[in-house]
């Protein structure tokens, strides 16, 4: 019994989160197409979110190049995965076997994951070895370089153009599946003991190297993985909305899903799931403001004006960070109360 | 010869702005180890105020500039930043990263996100002849007013009692306040500084484009962030040398790249940074005290 129960305590944040995750695609598949359709785009800005904490939660370390390697996943798979004739059509000075090639989503959507994963480790290798805000302006760097890249390189990508016709699989429960992997993913390496070597090098790294920590290899691990989870995610994107645009993976989003992070604490799994959640939640009910309520008294429409939703969604990530610096999670796993230690809330801060 | 003026004269306008803009940030970071992302936002807002002005005489319209972002920069610090001060840098660079996007869109609600067209100094479009040469008088103008900023700023931080207790809190924050510097005043003081070099490079960088829109500032931030790291973080004298040396590596590719590797221009510029990071992580020209030393 007792093994049972520990072991529930250890695995019970995973569930919880899983639980949660296709909760929410359950309950969306009762709503309309609008609300559906913001549903799966939220998921899948969760695996992004996922995919940016495997490497800024474990290491400590900024990186603002996550939303680059979306960007490589998405046109990988794409790429991969788009029906010959439409290549032929929109890039015709592809390479013949790119030109040709036609894999199933599946296969489309994991090439994009690797790929950004060997980028990944080509590049990470030097970088990994930078600290502090070194890192930052490094992966900032490495994202405005894969962003011009993307962009001019019109044979490949099409450039400043969009690439239109990529084949739209992602549904409700297609999301809902890659949002659970993705955290499952995140959890299970999070539990082994190259995290926690990592994560003893974000809390001192001078001392962790004395114990014996390669520092320069687990945040190349967890870098790598992470450009693994955000490639895919990346690739989800491309094959939800159906469009490319070089635009949708700069700046934008970097912020969006560094606040998502940020705003759920940084420093736990369930801080990115709530984070994104979140954001989500309130980015939807201010669009719900601006379109317009009829409020139950008054005979007329109360609509917020156009763009004061933006507004006050940098205003409340801003007051979430100036009042609860930790995030709403601040570092804790959820847990389920049953399993809790006695007199112990704070499950799993494991750092 | 003629070419070769020209440039100069391009590297060294671009690099004085670039510097500009790094001495802004870096007065900043040296005094409370921030990055401050929302400087992008003190520059755009100055270039806004211009084009509010822009019928008045520009003497009217260059002050209020400088008023407004200065008033913009010392409220943030207040608002936004003075009750993370203990906090970790990477929490302080997400907290300038959301002041800095709720202000751009605060702009786009209040102004709308389409550009605006503006000429803050029409005196200065013509081309003067120097030596046979034709440089324009606008990219010659910027290149004196930031020398002159350049050598009014370091006589500032060096003889003046102000200055001399930015220097001890940027070396040492904690023995600085141990020593009788008055915190808040020095912070203060250095966002205000930094807004009114925002509204200098807003003045500056306005008569280059020629238009102001929401996200006016942020590039040029960005690169000049990109400046003060290479120059070494913390330290002013750095902060100005990499904006020069960014401005001048841009301007060299731009001129004798490939015309099919031009659009890579800014690309090349990044992985330039990327290299220097990895060769000196410090930056070029390190601060003191920066390092953790165990």
């Amino acid at each position: 019994m007792a093994v049972i129960r520990d072991m529930l305590r250890r695995i019970g944040p995973l569930l919880l989160l899983i639980a949660i995750v296709f909760a929410i695609a359950w309950l969306a598949s009762f709503a309309g197409v609008v609300l559906q359709r913001r549903v799966i785009f939220g998921l899948v800005n969760l695996v992004a979110v996922v995919g940016l904490y495997i490497f800024m939660g474990n290491s400590g370390l900024l990186n603002f190049s996550a939303v680059g390697f979306m960007a490589i996943g998405a046109y990988t798979s794409a790429l991969l995965t788009m029906l010959p004739t439409m290549k032929h059509t929109f890039l015709p000075d592809l390479p013949l076997w790119l030109g040709d090639a036609h894999l199933p989503p599946l296969a489309g959507a994991f090439a994009g994951g690797g790929v950004a994963a060997t980028v990944a480790l080509v590049v990470g290798w030097p970088l990994m070895r930078l600290t502090g805000i070194a890192v930052g302006i490094a992966t900032l760097s490495l994202l405005i370089i894969i962003y011009i890249v993307i962009g001019n390189w019109t044979s490949l990508t099409g450039g400043q153009q969009s690439l239109m016709g990529l084949p739209a699989y992602v549904g409700l429960w297609t999301s809902a599946l890659f949002a659970a992997g993705a955290i499952l993913l995140a959890f299970v390496y999070q539990e082994t003991r190259f995290a926690l070597a990592l994560r003893a090098a974000r809390e001192d790294e001078v001392a962790a190297r004395a114990s014996g920590v390669h520092v320069l290899r687990e945040r190349l691990t967890a870098f790598v993985l992470a450009a693994f989870v955000s490639g895919v995610g990346g690739a989800l994107f491309g094959h939800f909305i159906g469009t490319l645009r070089v635009e949708s993976f700069y700046l934008d989003p970097t912020f969006l899903f560094i606040s998502m992070l940020v705003v759920g604490g940084m420093r736990s799994l369930s801080g990115a799931v709530v984070g994104t959640l979140v954001i989500s939640v309130l980015t939807e009910l201010l669009r719900l403001a601006e379109a317009g309520v009829t409020l139950p008294f008054a005979a007329t429409k109360v609509a917020a004006p156009a763009g004061l939703g933006d507004v006050l969604l940098a205003a409340l990530m801003l007051l979430i960070i100036l009042f609860r610096p930790q995030g709403i999670t601040a570092g804790r796993e959820i847990s389920f109360p049953l399993f809790a230690r006695e007199g112990s809330r704070k499950l799993t801060p494991q750092t | 010869m003629q070419m070769i003026i020209q440039v100069l004269a391009d590297a060294f306008s671009l690099g004085g702005l670039y510097a500009l803009t790094a001495l802004g940030i870096g007065l900043i970071f040296s005094v409370m180890r921030l990055a401050n992302f929302a400087h992008a936002e003190f520059v755009t807002v100055g270039a806004y105020v211009l084009f509010a002005l822009s019928g008045e005489p520009l003497v009217m319209g260059v002050a209020a500039a400088i008023l407004a972002t200065m008033a913009l920069a010392v409220l943030t610090e207040r608002l936004a930043f003075r009750p993370l001060r203990n906090a970790d840098p990477a929490t302080m660079l997400i907290s300038s990263f959301s002041v800095s996007m709720f202000l751009q869109r605060l702009l786009v609600f209040l102004v709308g996100s389409r550009i605006k067209t503006l000429d803050p100094l029409p005196m200065l479009n013509n081309a003067v002849t120097i030596g046979g040469v034709q440089v324009s008088s606008l990219k010659l103008v910027t290149i004196i007013v930031c020398a002159v900023l350049l050598a009014g700023l370091t006589l500032f931080l060096k003889k003046t009692r102000f200055g001399l207790q930015m220097r001890a809190a940027a070396e040492n924050f904690t023995m600085s306040r141990l020593v009788g510097v008055r915190a808040n005043t020095v912070i203060a003081a250095a966002f205000a500084l930094s807004g009114a070099l925002a509204a200098v490079v807003a003045l500056l960088f306005a008569a280059q484009t020629g238009f102001v829109q929401p996200r006016f500032g942020v590039q040029l931030v960005i690169i000049a962030f990109v400046a003060t790291v290479i120059g070494g973080l913390g330290n002013l004298f750095g902060a100005a040398v990499g904006g020069f040396l960014v401005g001048i590596v841009s301007i060299l590719l731009q001129a004798f790249l490939p015309p099919e590797l031009r659009p890579f221009r800014e690309a090349g510029l990044f992985l330039v940074v990327i290299l220097v990071l990895l060769v000196r992580p410090q930056g070029l020209f390190p601060a003191r005290g920066l390092k953790e030393r165990v």
